[in-house]
């Protein structure tokens, strides 16, 4: 009944074709852009934009380019962090060369860097396949790290080697480095990462989008139906590798404000990944539902672990029992038993917590560090189990039948 | 019925001159030679099949044919020039389409998406105007729309144009790997088994569509099949092989008479 799409009438291809073909999905994204633009601009306070909104941004970024290649071309790659790397040390080589340098701008470019970069490493690409592609992949991770490290000139021979983030300004205005306002670094985020997903839906959607997975699907299909796969393959490389390029300026430059070549290390390829997969490949979406999941919940779940159970208003607790209804609801019309095991589950542990709380029971800051960490696995594992193509799938299913609900079919 | 002139069928079409011709075609695997010394020709808006029994190196010849694999020894002519060493995108791209034994759709996308990877190679907006979804890219995107639909009405499949390709049964996936084969708008369509795996009335309707495509757009359909009262109507001129090796050629009423096909498929006494 919400989603009903019964009425809307497409009569042109064109209108077939549009970004939203279904009226409630731009009603819903511009209650999230508004969200996004206006609302948390103006409500956030400086720790929710350095643990959540600026981080969950970048992230969301850093695996959409991972998923451009391993979700829309297929091929797995686990150097994401080392492409993000260049594209952090490109724009700290081309701003303190060229300090009357745009930020923004620079930002923008270094990706054009790591898109070589990633191009050069894409080529084995054209003669192995899956895992083997994976390991070679890693050639680049390493090899890039040690780059950063041994080559003084990336980070101006500084004694630390490590590059720090320079104070600029636009037009008055500090958009990096320490006296850059939080606002303004999540606003920078939050413009580049708009753009950038706009492009990739479009790229996606399109010719090359085409291009890309029918390469994914079947490759030598793909070369007699008359794709060039070569070309097929170093395309999805270069746009990946740019997307996940400017990714890495922007973790660097608007986020962490100083690197050294460790941050780039395999930990974070692996993040990425995980972000990408639970998020769901193939889909745009899913980075960000999976960046939420991984980057935002042990911030949220530590918290919730640390407020005190008087201190947690009526309005929260009405917020905390209306998602979780709403999650049972969805559970039951989706007919998924183990996601209706998995809410009740969440919901008698936090029933037994408050409960627990009130008779003076305390978890010690370290035991809910290790808790957190528990969940969250815990959660990767129950989200993959009801639905292993990732959360993207998991709306899809349940915008399916938000159309035709309150009816079964 | 000499190289280059047309002839006239059974059913009074008249079908053009030579556009593919094989010349000697031998085909390699390490020891195993899989075709040995082939020629045969394609003619202009003819149904030409290729039969045999099994592992007697068809489906080898229509991977020549489409590119796939090079031959050992031997010449594609093709639109009156020989056929210099290529990739088979490229091939592809000179107006062979060609549908697949065991189909080869893209399992991932749609039905529409399926069929409009058809038409990639007519299609060569920039990446940056596909980016920003403007000008040339969204010209062409809904231009080649229009020329899917027409092939989506053509096979009747409009129903089923946003089903996934995954949930589709076999006989659909087979009639939507043939309408992107058509979305190619090919000079050579390659059939390699089209009507394998179904039942008669499948098979009716996937004949009717070939006979259509053929009348209705002219298109040279070079088909492998199994069924032998399919490739009798259907086909114009029927190659049979044997072993690698051809041991007829012909209209079907011909092949039907020659000993050595006859010998080939119910063995020598």
């Amino acid at each position: 009944m919400l989603y009903r799409t019964a009425g809307q009438y497409k009569t042109s291809y064109e209108a077939d074709q549009a970004l939203f073909p279904v009226r409630q999905d731009a009603i819903l994204l511009m209650v999230v852009l508004a969200l996004a633009y206006v609302i948390f601009p103006l409500t956030a306070s400086e720790f929710t934009f350095q643990t959540l909104l600026i981080p969950i941004l970048i992230y969301s970024l850093a695996a959409m380019g991972l998923n451009i290649l391993t979700g829309y071309a297929g091929q797995l790659s686990l150097g994401t962090a080392a492409f993000m790397g260049v594209g952090a040390y490109a724009c700290y080589k081309m701003i303190t060369l060229m300090p009357w340098m745009n930020p923004v701008i620079a930002i923008l470019l270094s990706g054009v860097f790591s898109a070589g970069v990633g191009v050069a490493f894409g080529i084995p690409s054209l003669r192995i396949k899956g895992f083997y592609l994976a390991i070679a992949t890693l050639a680049a991770q390493f090899f890039l790290i040690w780059l950063f490290e041994k080559w003084a000139w990336l980070y101006n021979y500084n004694a630390s080697g490590a590059i720090q983030v320079p104070n600029l300004d636009i037009l008055g205005v500090y958009v990096t480095g320490p006296l850059a306002s939080s606002v303004t670094q999540y606003y920078v985020v939050l413009v580049i990462v708009t753009l950038l997903t706009l492009l990739c839906i479009n790229l996606t959607r399109g010719t090359l989008g085409r291009t890309w997975k029918a390469t994914r699907d079947m490759d030598i299909a793909a070369e007699l139906i008359g794709i060039n796969l070569m070309k097929s393959k170093l395309t999805a490389f270069a746009v990946s590798s740019y997307i996940v390029g400017v990714a890495g300026a922007l973790f660097v430059f608007q986020w962490r404000g100083a690197a050294e070549p460790n941050l780039f290390e395999i930990g974070l390829s692996f993040e990425v990944l995980f972000i990408a997969i639970i998020g769901g490949l193939g889909s745009i979406l899913g980075n960000y539902l999976g960046a939420i999941l991984i980057v935002g919940l042990p911030v949220v779940l530590n918290i919730v672990g640390e407020i005190e159970l008087h201190d947690v208003s009526l309005a929260v607790w009405v917020i905390i029992a209306l998602v979780l209804g709403g999650l049972f609801a969805a559970a039951v019309s989706l007919r998924s038993k183990g996601t209706m095991i998995g809410v009740a589950v969440v919901t008698l542990l936090l029933v037994g917590y408050a409960f627990a709380q009130s008779r003076g029971f305390e978890l010690h800051s370290a035991m809910i560090e290790h808790l957190n960490i528990m969940i969250v696995g815990s959660l990767i594992v129950f989200f993959l189990i009801i639905e292993p193509h990732g959360l993207a799938r998991l709306w899809a299913l349940i915008r399916e039948k938000l159309i035709i609900w309150p009816f079964p079919h | 019925m000499t190289q280059n002139q047309g002839y006239t069928t059974a059913d009074g079409r008249q079908i053009g001159g030579t556009v593919m011709e094989m010349k000697n075609i031998t085909l390699k695997f390490g020891g195993v030679t899989a075709i040995s010394d082939i020629s045969f020709d394609i003619h202009e808006g003819e149904i030409r099949a290729i039969i045999g029994p099994n592992g007697a190196g068809k489906s080898s010849m229509l991977n020549v044919i489409s590119g796939f694999y090079t031959p050992t020894e031997g010449e594609v002519w093709y639109q009156g020039a020989k056929r210099p060493l290529m990739r088979p995108y490229e091939v592809a791209r000179q107006g062979v389409a060609r549908t697949f034994q065991n189909i080869a759709l893209f399992e991932g996308m749609s039905v529409l998406d399926n069929i409009m990877t058809g038409r990639l190679t007519k299609m060569n907006a920039s990446i940056l105007s596909q980016a920003i979804w403007l000008g040339r890219a969204r010209a062409e995107e809904m231009a080649n729309r229009e020329k899917v639909e027409r092939v989506i009405d053509f096979l009747e499949i409009q129903s089923i144009r946003k089903t996934p390709v995954g949930r589709l049964p076999y006989g659909l996936k087979k009639r939507v790997e043939l309408a992107r084969a058509l979305a190619a708008e090919p000079s050579i369509l390659l059939l390699d088994e089209p009507m394998a795996g179904m039942n008669v009335e499948e098979k009716e309707d996937m004949s009717r569509f070939i006979l259509d495509v053929n009348d209705e757009f002219g298109t040279t359909i070079c088909l492998i099949e199994h069924d032998m009262g399919v490739v009798m109507d259907l086909s114009d001129r029927v190659v049979v092989m044997d072993y690698g090796k051809k041991i007829g050629d012909g209209t079907p009423t011909e092949v039907r008479n020659n000993q050595a096909v006859i010998d080939a498929y119910l063995g020598v006494a």
